[in-house]
């Protein structure tokens, strides 16, 4: 085991991803565990928790109950307190403990449906990956369960937003601005999952013609999308006004050819020292829309999950405190969540980023709305 | 006819009347919702009441998360490091050694190191029958000038003998070392905040000149350690009681619990106790009361027949507060809370026959995520932060386990916040967001 940090935080876990995807769509999500994982989520991964109700709750397992294995709790709450409130769905997902007693969530998954008739599926988490691994997974299981199999006919632009959380894009209007974008470039969005859309918008996804991926947490679904339905996808998110207008130009062509592009990752990387660390499609994008406005490269040092085709050349891993603090003693300038700071060397320009994945709600009003606005007049004067 | 508490059953309800409810707990529990209500403290919160401590934490992505943002909102992540847990750990045996072996990564790259190391374990490290203590000795064996305490977050364990909240403040103390004892030192042990010192509790403890230690107090580590050198430690919330149980037991310091409590009656036999146990004069309370009983009235003059809620984080007796509201014709309407201390009980028995229709709620009942907006706009006043937030109000006193109010005197300075909490709006919704009511907060 070599994870650890001595001063840097953690990014939120699989069973926020799962909660934040899903909590929209008008279902229940209950994470098997004891307590934490539910107030960390609502405290910290869930700006909308306050003003926004969603059914995400904990079963409050017990010692006694995970050593005698008391599944039939477990199903007996969930199935009674669905009964009074009639989720949409019913998720199923848990935390360590869980994952040790070895809980076999798919059967459960299976007796409940069974007892309250309402769709019910599983996230396999255990509190141990990301955020992008749960909501990934939700996402994808809510296509699987939900999206009409039948020959719908895909309408010319329209696309599904896809990868849409808080904990990547906070609510401070960017999804918003996004949709907006879309439809000024003569766009209609189908749907937006995780975030401004509900399941019924969802279930008709395969009418779209194109799939913008905006996290990775989007990445499997329409990898998904695709295999089922051919809808092709393009990654990115329409930071600063010439990305924003090169994605427009992506999109229509992916929908025209019917093919994947990847334009967050199609970057030139030939000695660049500005350094941005975050999730990979939005720093990818962010890079590609500072390259562009400023004429200046960037490299993306990604700390989560990622795979190759989202990352340039030169771009970075940094799956701990100690390799973060290698790469980022190489930088020129640093463009990060404020808590990347003290691992910063201290005569490098840093540029202030928050993430909501890795801060939390400590600087969520600093987040900035960066769609198809200028760079240079809006956040990085002086990059 | 008081009818026995051990024939009635807990309810699947959501909230029942106390004349109905079962005692100590009302509720049968099942999912769990999370009310945004973040005043009350965390073990995070608790630890760091040593001065000069650093923490490290050693679970699972999900469990750390929560506590290092508790540190990161503390503007405290220099004090606060992790060690993360994955699947493999389980698999490979090597649970104490990732313990050691992160610890001493954490530590070695620390420019100084701190007096004093919390290692906190969870939950899957107990079901996996980590040893602890041999991690610890290693440890200590590496750095002989670091303390190191046995600290846990074990949330699963929360039904199970100590709860997480109280044997966090029993190990707090543990790094405290037997010394010679000072007769003229005290100690208050386990609290989150001072004591009010304008407090009879206080007052009368100085004017006999001894001298109060308090670990909200200290400036140093070397003056916490000096809490040993106390001859009696005082509690008085509940889950400070194990740890002047262990105290007593591994230092030899006489524990004085004296509980909390709303009741003139049981307040004054704490003082009779106090000042037995010190070797004092036992003071004449009836002015103290006649106090207290001044106040109320100033209060329900004010706060007439408003409707009145009390939240379990406010106060651990939130029983025994609504019977002394009760009794002084103030209307109470609703307690929350999930389960009730033992000494409680009495004053439970009381309010089932004086005001059988005072409600209690749960907190976490699924259905509680609903129930907030089908409340009707109308004033109410709240005790505690939850009772604010149930009832959509702004008017609410805000404090958490009590304020540390104690005595007649806090029964004082309580019915001035009822006052001023009834006439001055809050904005709740940011009030109750901040972690750890009184800690720092980059909010």
């Amino acid at each position: 085991m070599k994870h650890s940090a001595r001063i840097i935080p953690i990014y939120a876990a699989d069973t926020s991803g799962v909660c934040s995807a899903l909590y929209e769509l008008g279902g229940m999500t209950v994470v098997h565990d004891a307590s934490g994982c539910n107030s960390t989520y609502t405290t910290h991964d869930e700006p909308r928790w306050y003003d926004i109700d969603s059914m995400v709750y904990i079963s409050a397992l017990t010692e006694t109950e995970a050593i005698m294995g008391d599944d039939a709790k477990l199903v007996s709450d969930i199935t009674e307190t669905a009964s009074k409130l009639s989720p949409k769905f019913i998720a199923l997902c848990g935390a360590p403990v869980a994952m040790m007693i070895g809980t076999d969530y798919q059967a459960l998954a299976i007796e409940i449906e069974e007892n309250t008739g309402i769709p019910s599926f599983c996230i396999q988490t255990n509190g141990m990956h990301s955020y992008l691994k749960g909501a990934s997974e939700a996402f994808e299981a809510i296509i699987n369960r939900f999206c009409k199999e039948d020959n719908m006919p895909q309408k010319k632009d329209s696309v599904n937003i896809l990868g849409a959380t808080p904990l990547d894009f906070s609510v401070n209007g960017s999804i918003k601005s996004i949709k907006q974008w879309l439809y000024t470039e003569g766009f209609s969005t189908v749907s937006c999952m995780g975030m401004g859309s509900s399941l019924e918008d969802i279930k008709n996804a395969a009418g779209a013609s194109v799939n913008l991926v905006i996290s990775y947490s989007g990445l499997s679904a329409a990898k998904l999308l695709k295999k089922r339905f051919g809808t092709p996808y393009v990654t990115g998110v329409p930071f600063g006004q010439k990305f924003a207008g090169v994605l427009a130009d992506k999109l229509r062509t992916a929908s025209k050819n019917k093919e994947n592009l990847f334009p967050s990752s199609e970057r030139f990387t030939n000695g660049s020292n500005l350094s941005i660390v975050g999730e990979s499609i939005y720093s990818g994008s962010l890079a590609r829309a500072i390259e562009l406005e400023y004429g200046k490269t960037a490299r993306v040092l990604c700390p989560l999950e990622t795979s190759t085709e989202l990352q340039a050349e030169s771009d970075g891993e940094i799956p701990d405190e100690e390799s973060a603090e290698k790469e980022l003693a190489l930088a020129s300038g640093i463009i990060a969540d404020p808590l990347y700071k003290p691992i910063c060397p201290n005569d490098v320009p840093f540029y202030r980023l928050p993430h909501e994945a890795f801060s939390g709600r400590c600087y969520r009003s600093e987040i900035p709305n960066m769609i198809k606005e200028s760079l240079k007049a809006t956040v990085f004067r002086d990059i | 006819m008081l009818k026995s508490l051990k024939t009635i059953n807990e309810t699947k309800a959501p909230e029942i009347s106390i004349a109905k409810a079962a005692f100590p707990e009302p509720f049968i529990t099942g999912l769990e919702y999370n009310a945004p209500a973040r005043g009350t403290w965390n073990i995070v919160h608790t630890g760091m009441l040593i001065p000069e401590s650093h923490q490290i934490f050693i679970c699972a992505q999900g469990c750390l998360r929560g506590v290092i943002l508790t540190a990161a909102e503390m503007n405290a992540m220099d004090r606060m490091s992790w060690v993360s847990i994955c699947e493999n750990d389980f698999l490979d045996a090597s649970l104490e050694d990732d313990i050691v072996n992160g610890t001493t990564e954490i530590l070695n790259k620390m420019e100084t190191l701190p007096p004093v190391v919390l290692v906190f374990l969870s939950c899957v490290h107990l079901f996996a029958c980590c040893d602890f203590a041999i991690t610890l000795k290693e440890l200590e064996k590496r750095f002989p000038t670091v303390d190191f305490i046995e600290s846990y977050m074990t949330p699963t364990m929360r039904k199970s003998g100590l709860t997480p909240d109280a044997l966090m403040r029993k190990q707090l103390y543990s790094p405290l070392k037997p010394v010679p004892k000072n007769s003229k030192s005290i100690n208050i042990i386990g609290n989150d905040r001072p004591t009010d010192q304008s407090g009879r509790l206080i007052t009368m403890i100085k004017k006999s000149s001894f001298v109060i230690k308090d670990i909200t107090n200290c400036k140093s580590y070397k003056a916490f350690l000096n809490m040993a050198e106390s001859a009696v430690n005082i509690t008085y919330l509940p889950t400070t009681y194990a740890a002047g149980e262990e105290l007593e037991r591994r230092l030899g310091q006489r524990h004085l619990h004296i509980p909390l409590s709303y009741s003139y009656h049981e307040i004054t036999e704490n003082f009779k106790r106090l000042s037995v146990e010190l070797d004092m004069k036992i003071p004449d309370f009836s002015e103290d009361i006649r106090k207290a009983e001044k106040a109320l009235e100033a209060a329900h003059t004010e706060i007439g027949n408003l409707p009145i809620t009390i939240d379990y984080t406010a106060t651990p007796r939130p029983i025994s507060l609504a019977r002394l509201l009760t009794e002084h014709s103030f209307r109470v309407e609703k307690i929350y809370s999930e389960a009730f201390v033992a000494t409680e009980e009495e004053d439970f028995i009381w309010l089932k026959e004086h005001a059988p229709n005072i409600l209690l709620a749960s907190t976490v009942h699924p259905e509680k995520r609903f129930l907030k907006k089908e409340i009707p706009e109308r004033k109410v006043l709240a005790i505690g932060q939850k009772a604010a937030y149930f009832n959509n109000t702004p008017y609410f006193v805000n404090i958490v386990s009590g304020g540390g109010l104690y005595g007649f005197s806090g029964i004082i300075r309580l019915a001035e916040m009822m006052i001023e909490a009834s006439l001055k709006p809050k904005k709740t919704k940011e009030l109750i967001s901040y972690k750890g009511l009184g800690c720092e907060s980059c909010l």
